[in-house]
């Protein structure tokens, strides 16, 4: 957490105009060494926030009024979700399954043995009259018991095994080694490095591009030592940064000392972690430029990775969900003037936006070529 | 207007039981079961049958659930800043091989070129290419290149061959050394080896075309005192006469002639008038395909021929000429002529000198001079004169050669007499092959410097006088491998200068610095700011001569030969190419052979009864033919339209079992039939005994594949008919208004998608079509499409994504053709969508009929009810896309790592087992989507392009969105063409998104279908 929710911020805050001046520069505020804000500067780990020297007070206004406005309507929402009975069973479900099954497993079982005591007071009963009965067969040799074993075999081993085919090629949360212990949170999270700053392809082209490492000596020419907070692997192990950047310096045939190139570069071999299988078309610049979206909504909160784990299924159901709801930018981009049935709908109030579904985006030769 | 008769093939024609039997069967082979023996008592036990299954599900999950492999991740170590993976980057570059000049735009992916365009800037060739043009790309990553330099065929370092080869070339004690090339079209490089030869005295360059023009060239000097050849502009000709010059496929330049010649054949009701095309011609040619009047001769009466032309244009009588119909159509041919002086051109794709020269008088007499031929800009196509030829191989018998540097030729192969050329050779004290790849030649040379692709090359071409045209690498060389020019700048002891400085110094002089320079590399052309003014030159031959000559020729007897070039495989040189084996010829439809085109009348003469087992089976009987002392021995193959009495055969094929694995020993050399009158080189044998040998042999082809069953999908009329009643050829679009008053929403029960953003529309003109098959191997290289191999092409495999249909009409011995292009129609009611069990196709909000081949189990429903049968199932791994390493099928070296960096990364290979077809190139459209959506603009009309338009020399293929109301395609369908545009099968309400424009034929008389017609009626 880098700060507090901002629901109530203004009921909170000893005097608005106190809070126009946090917002617009915390560090001022903090230099007067009003109480709160210095407790509240505490509370979370000493994490600036940023500066907007450039907000008017209209501006702020705005931005309080708009979190005064979400916050009411989320309770709203919250309160409608209580008031239903079905929303309510439908959040506690998870108990409720667990109650079921035992109640089933005790019902199945009370069936079982009202089962076995009824065939043996039919054989009693036939006794009795001096019908003959065939000898009972012990159950596991009863053919209806099998069948019924197979079947419910059969249904389990077929959920597991079509559950573990779906999975085949699958990797969500993978998260190999890298031969440079390289960390995004450093330069993202820390250093405030565009992520377009290296992976240039996103705008342009299909791949986001692995940077080549001419970007990467662009700033390692003058950064040659790590001297960041401690850096740890998966398992805990300490990573020595300074170290890390000396294997990129081996690998491009720099040497730090005389500031030049002394041996022919060889490319660093990284373990590839977002894959999609040949038959998909993916493409970075038309999600990044023409979609508008940001590299976090796939790859996850990429800034506080230390080691990149593939954060999305990248699945097909996955896409598909996401092109469902994702809305595209109907009125601002104007490739969308054509689609004049959506147009006229908008207008007239029949939907208030377009998905990606409405204009094709989840039809098969939108990413199947 | 009555429906016409159209056939493929004569088995068609004559509906025989077998036809009917493959037009009831989905495919065309029986069901891998031996004969006679059914399911029901096969010999496989029930245990043995659950054994497979269990071992074949135990395999699958083996193969399938391996542990995911993990993948690296390579970035450059320092990226070019003009690349950006996943990017394309296009470079100008010229395909100039064997003479032939076509301006092209190469496209590469991360380095490696991938597609060949033609180039738009260039005036000559306006953006068109060739089937060869587009197939050259996959030469470049040809498994049968050479690799490095080699000495008597061991490799060695380029160091060490220079070595020897100065040391050779000092030692030649005077005797002359000779470049020997086909035709250069490179002004810098010419003058470099101007310069190379001129340190060794009485040194020569000879340039020898594999088919020569020389016969064109000498009757050119001989005439207007220049050995060179003028520039044509069938564009401005309303009456073209062909004798047996095949223009739009072979002859030439057919890349600039069918963008001219399309030129006059695009008409609409608006301006009904189109040019008229008569072709005379012993064979059934492409361009003989697509006259408007078509007459045959015998070989040897092509002089009898042109000069009883020219004596009726000149006297008014036709002479000398026997057959009635012919002597009619030289008389009306010259009438025609007569009619438009100044707007008439005469070709003749005879290499006879005096030929030519009473061509040249003909021209001149109908003033073709200044207006269709243009002297003041001539062209340097061919340069090859047979004689210099003929000279370097009696010297080179003589041992008076020193050293002999081969270059692009393949005189072993190629020339008529190649065992004398061979035996010269080896008297040759030095011989050099710079020849890219392994070929009958190269491999008795002693030395081979191998040059580079022309993909990897520095180069300039002057197609014509002040056109130029400039090639780049587009990929840094993948061998070791070595420029010509650098090789003989090396050895001429220019060791400060390369190749690429001499270039760059030429033309850094003629242009004036380094930015006209890169402005010249990235056009890829420099052309005159004004196109000069055309000009004619003064007619000087002795026709009278020539009279007498051709007057004096040796009469043809019982049968006749004559010799021609494939569109496709052309001289032979592009032989190891697989696209190009593998495309079907435009007349006969077969692939990956030569064969002996005979009329129906000769093949009966033969033994070859029509009947069931002709066209169905693909065993053809083998003829052998004995011409000028030679023999061969091939299939005969019946095509409709040939002379009776004339047996046609390609060359190009035969070669050797090293040129490669798709063209060694496929077909026979048929370049020993040609004979050397002194002159120049004859394509044509007058007298040709045949011999029936009671041999079979297979041929692939495709002809009878996909039968319409008759169902009317051609629509055709005359110019006379189409002016008098525009909306006569659609007569029958006028009972769809029986279903309701929209077609389209009223004849079905389902209701109508709207389409609401782009929908897209493709119309294709029947007129413009010339089925030259450039855009069969457009589509190809575009969308990976595998080439299967002969034994799989008789099996009906074939691939293609679109194929050129071949129909023809009317007399079997003088038939009619027309050509139609037909691919997946996209329809908008698509009757394989329905019965698709796994929804593996279906229909996109855009009007694309998709396919998603990942989805597709295989079951083939949808070929089956597809009523246009543009399906293509992957009956066998062609592309080593299973999981099983083993199952791969591939005859020709597709899957080579080397070959297949041709493949297109945005397009993925299929797998056996699915069914794939036609996308409308998603991809490409997909791009320009894309282009807009970032700008944030609607796609542009012409932006988006398939790739078959785009090959298209003659445009007759438009595409675009028919939403958009500005959109050439929507102007086509509502205003321009909304007389002649019709859809296939319309009535079935497919609502296709493809349509068609009928086609025209400038011919005076009634259609044949409604004379007989009426005939009828008279009987009746």
């Amino acid at each position: 957490m880098t700060g507090p929710a901002l629901k109530g911020v203004q009921e909170r805050w000893p005097s608005g105009e106190l809070l126009h001046q946090w917002i617009r520069n915390s560090a001022a505020v903090l230099a007067t060494g009003n109480e709160y804000a210095t407790n509240l500067y505490n509370e979370y780990n000493k994490q600036a926030m940023p500066a907007f020297p450039s907000f008017t007070d209209e501006d702020i206004d705005n931005i309080l009024a708009y979190i005064a406005q979400e916050s009411t309507k989320e309770q709203g929402g919250a309160q409608a979700g209580t008031g239903a009975a079905a929303g309510g069973a439908a959040q506690d479900s998870g108990d409720n399954s667990l109650l079921f099954g035992i109640i089933t497993l005790v019902l199945a079982i009370v069936a079982l043995i009202l089962m076995q005591i009824n065939s043996n007071l039919n054989k009693l009963a036939a006794d009795k009259e001096g019908v003959a009965t065939p000898e009972p067969v012990p159950f596991y040799r009863n053919k209806a018991y099998i069948a019924l074993g197979i079947v419910v075999l059969f249904i389990v081993g077929g959920y597991f095994t079509i559950n573990g085919a779906i999975g085949l090629g699958r990797q969500k949360g993978y998260m190999p080694e890298q031969p440079i212990h390289y960390s995004h949170k450093v330069h993202v999270g820390m250093n405030q490095i565009n992520c377009l700053y290296c992976h240039a392809g996103a705008e342009k082209s299909k791949h986001a591009m692995i940077p080549s490492e001419n970007i990467c000596m662009n700033c390692h020419k003058a950064i040659s030592e790590y001297t960041g907070p401690d850096l740890f692997t998966a398992e805990g192990k300490k990573i020595n940064g300074t170290a890390e950047i000396q294997k990129l310096y081996d690998y491009v045939g720099w040497d730090p000392q005389q500031q030049q190139y002394t041996k022919p570069g060889r490319p660093i071999e990284w373990t590839r972690i977002h894959t999609l299988p040949d038959h998909v078309y993916f493409n970075h610049s038309q999600h990044v430029v023409a979609g508008k979206q940001q590299c976090q909504t796939c790859h996850g909160p990429i800034q506080d990775m230390d080691e990149v784990h593939q954060f999305a299924e990248l699945s097909m159901g996955w896409c598909i969900n996401c092109h469902r709801t994702t809305k595209v930018q109907f009125a601002e981009n104007k490739y969308y003037s054509i689609f004049e049935k959506f147009h006229q709908e908008v207008k007239d109030g029949k939907i208030d936006s377009v998905t990606v579904e409405m204009v094709g985006g989840t039809e098969c030769q939108k990413c199947h070529y | 207007m009555e429906q016409k008769k159209y056939w493929k093939g004569l088995e068609e024609l004559n509906d025989t039981k077998g036809h009917q039997e493959i037009v009831k069967n989905e495919f065309q082979e029986d069901l891998p079961f031996a004969e006679g023996e059914s399911l029901l008592n096969a010999t496989t036990p029930r245990r043995d049958f659950l054994k497979y299954l269990g071992f074949t599900t135990a395999a699958a999950t083996i193969a399938a659930s391996c542990e995911i492999p993990v993948k690296k991740a390579i970035p450059y170590v320092n990226k070019p800043e003009e690349i950006t993976p996943g990017v394309p980057n296009y470079y100008a570059s010229t395909y100039a091989i064997d003479g032939e000049y076509v301006p092209v735009v190469v496209k590469t992916r991360e380095g490696r070129p991938i597609k060949i365009e033609g180039n738009t800037l260039s005036s000559v060739t306006g953006g068109s290419t060739t089937a060869r043009v587009q197939g050259a790309v996959l030469s470049l990553y040809d498994t049968a290149r050479l690799r490095y330099p080699t000495i008597n065929g061991t490799e060695t370092t380029w160091a060490e061959l220079d070595k020897q080869v100065s040391a050779a070339l000092n030692g030649l004690g005077g005797r002359p050394v000779v470049v020997l090339s086909s035709t250069i079209l490179s002004p810098s490089t010419k003058k470099l080896i101007g310069e190379f030869l001129s340190k060794y005295p009485g040194s020569r360059h000879v340039t020898y075309d594999a088919v020569s023009y020389s016969g064109m060239l000498l009757a050119n000097e001989a005439a207007y005192g220049k050995r060179a050849l003028p520039s044509y502009h069938f564009e401005n000709a309303k009456v073209v006469v062909s004798l047996a010059a095949d223009f739009l496929g072979t002859w030439l330049s057919p890349a600039e002639f069918s963008k001219q010649y399309g030129a006059t054949r695009k008409i609409n009701a608006e301006k009904p008038e189109m040019s008229k095309h008569f072709h005379f011609e012993s064979m059934m040619s492409l361009t003989g395909a697509n006259a408007d009047e078509r007459y045959t001769h015998k070989p040897s009466e092509t002089g009898a021929v042109a000069l009883a032309l020219y004596n009726a244009l000149s006297g008014g009588t036709v002479s000398g000429i026997a057959d009635k119909r012919l002597a009619e159509g030289i008389q009306k041919a010259a009438k025609a002529l007569q009619a438009n002086q100044g707007k008439a051109l005469v070709v003749a794709g005879s290499n006879d000198v005096n030929v030519q020269l009473i061509v040249n008088a003909i021209n001149n007499l109908v003033g073709a001079n200044g207006t269709t031929i243009d002297w003041a800009t001539t062209s340097n196509y061919r340069q090859g004169i047979d004689s210099d030829m003929a000279q370097l191989v009696n010297d080179l018998n003589a041992g008076s050669i020193g050293a002999l540097l081969i270059n692009g030729v393949n005189p072993v192969y190629d020339y008529f007499d190649g065992k004398k050329f061979v035996d010269g050779l080896k008297k040759a004290a030095l011989t050099i092959t710079f020849n890219d790849r392994k070929d009958e030649t190269s491999e008795l040379c002693k030395y081979a410097a191998p040059d580079h692709h022309f993909l990897e090359s520095w180069n300039d071409a002057e197609g014509k006088t002040g056109y130029y045209s400039f090639t780049q690498p587009t990929i840094a060389p993948l061998f070791k491998t070595r420029a010509f020019q650098d090789s003989l700048l090396v050895w001429g002891g220019n060791s400060t200068s390369n190749w690429v400085d001499y270039l760059k110094g030429e033309w850094m002089t003629r242009l004036g610095g380094q930015e006209a320079w890169d402005k010249a590399l990235q056009d890829g052309v420099i052309e005159p700011a004004t196109a000069p003014a055309l000009a004619g030159a003064a007619f000087a031959g002795d026709v009278a001569a020539a009279t007498a000559k051709i007057s004096s020729a040796k009469k043809g007897g019982k049968h006749e030969l004559v010799l021609y070039e494939k569109v496709a495989i052309g001289n032979g040189k592009m032989a190891n190419n697989p696209w190009l084996q593998e495309m079907p010829d435009p007349i006969t439809r077969a692939t990956w052979d030569n064969y002996a085109c005979v009329s129906n009348k000769l093949a009966q003469q033969y033994g070859m009864e029509l009947g069931d087992d002709y066209e169905i089976n693909a065993g053809k009987k083998v003829l052998k033919i004995k011409a000028n002392g030679k023999e061969i021995a091939l299939p005969l193959l019946i095509v409709p339209g040939m002379h009776p009495d004339v047996i046609a055969i390609a060359v190009g094929y035969g070669r050797n079992k090293n040129a490669g694995k798709a063209a060694g020993e496929v077909g026979k050399n048929a370049y020993p039939l040609v004979s050397y009158n002194g002159q120049t080189f004859d394509y044509f044998a007058p007298d040709v005994t045949v011999e029936a040998t009671g041999e079979k042999y297979d041929i692939g082809m495709t002809q009878t594949h996909n039968s319409y069953e008759g169902r009317p999908i051609i629509k055709e009329t005359t110019l006379e008919e189409f002016i008098r009643h525009p909306k006569a050829v659609n007569e029958d679009r006028e009972e769809l208004a029986k279903y309701g008053k929209d077609f389209r929403a009223d004849a079905t029960l389902y209701p109508d998608y709207p389409y609401p953003g782009i929908k897209w529309g493709m119309s294709i003109d029947l007129n413009t079509c010339f089925g030259c098959g450039a855009c069969t191997i457009a589509c190809q290289a575009e969308n990976n499409v595998s080439v299967v191999g002969k034994e799989e092409v008789i099996k009906a495999h074939e691939m293609h994504w679109i194929r050129i249909d071949r129909y023809f009409s009317g007399d079997v011995d003088n038939p009619e053709v027309v050509f139609q292009p037909m691919l997946c129609q996209h329809c908008d009611n698509a009757p394989c969508e329905n019965v698709c069990p796994v929804a593996a196709t279906m229909h996109s909000s855009e009007g694309i009929n998709q396919m998603a081949y990942n989805r597709c189990i295989g079951t083939r429903y949808c070929a089956n009810n597809c009523p246009y049968k543009v399906r293509r199932f992957n009956w066998r791994d062609w592309n080593g896309a299973d999981s099983f390493e083993n199952n791969l099928y591939d005859v020709s070296d597709m899957n080579d790592n080397l070959t297949r960096m041709v493949l297109n990364p945005d397009v993925v290979v299929r797998s056996r087992g699915v069914m794939e077809k036609c996308s409308f190139c998603v991809q490409r459209l997909q791009d320009a989507k894309l282009a807009a959506k970032k700008e944030g603009r609607p796609v542009k009309d012409g932006e988006a392009k398939t790739a078959c338009q785009q090959a298209c020399a003659a445009d007759a293929i438009v595409f675009g969105n028919v939403n958009d109301k500005e959109s050439r395609i929507a102007r086509i369908r509502n205003e321009e063409q909304k007389e002649r545009l019709y859809y296939v099968l319309e009535e079935i309400h497919t609502l296709p998104s493809v349509n068609y424009l009928a086609k025209i034929r400038n011919k005076d008389a009634a259609p044949k279908a409604a004379a007989g017609h009426h005939e009828e009626a008279h009987h009746g």
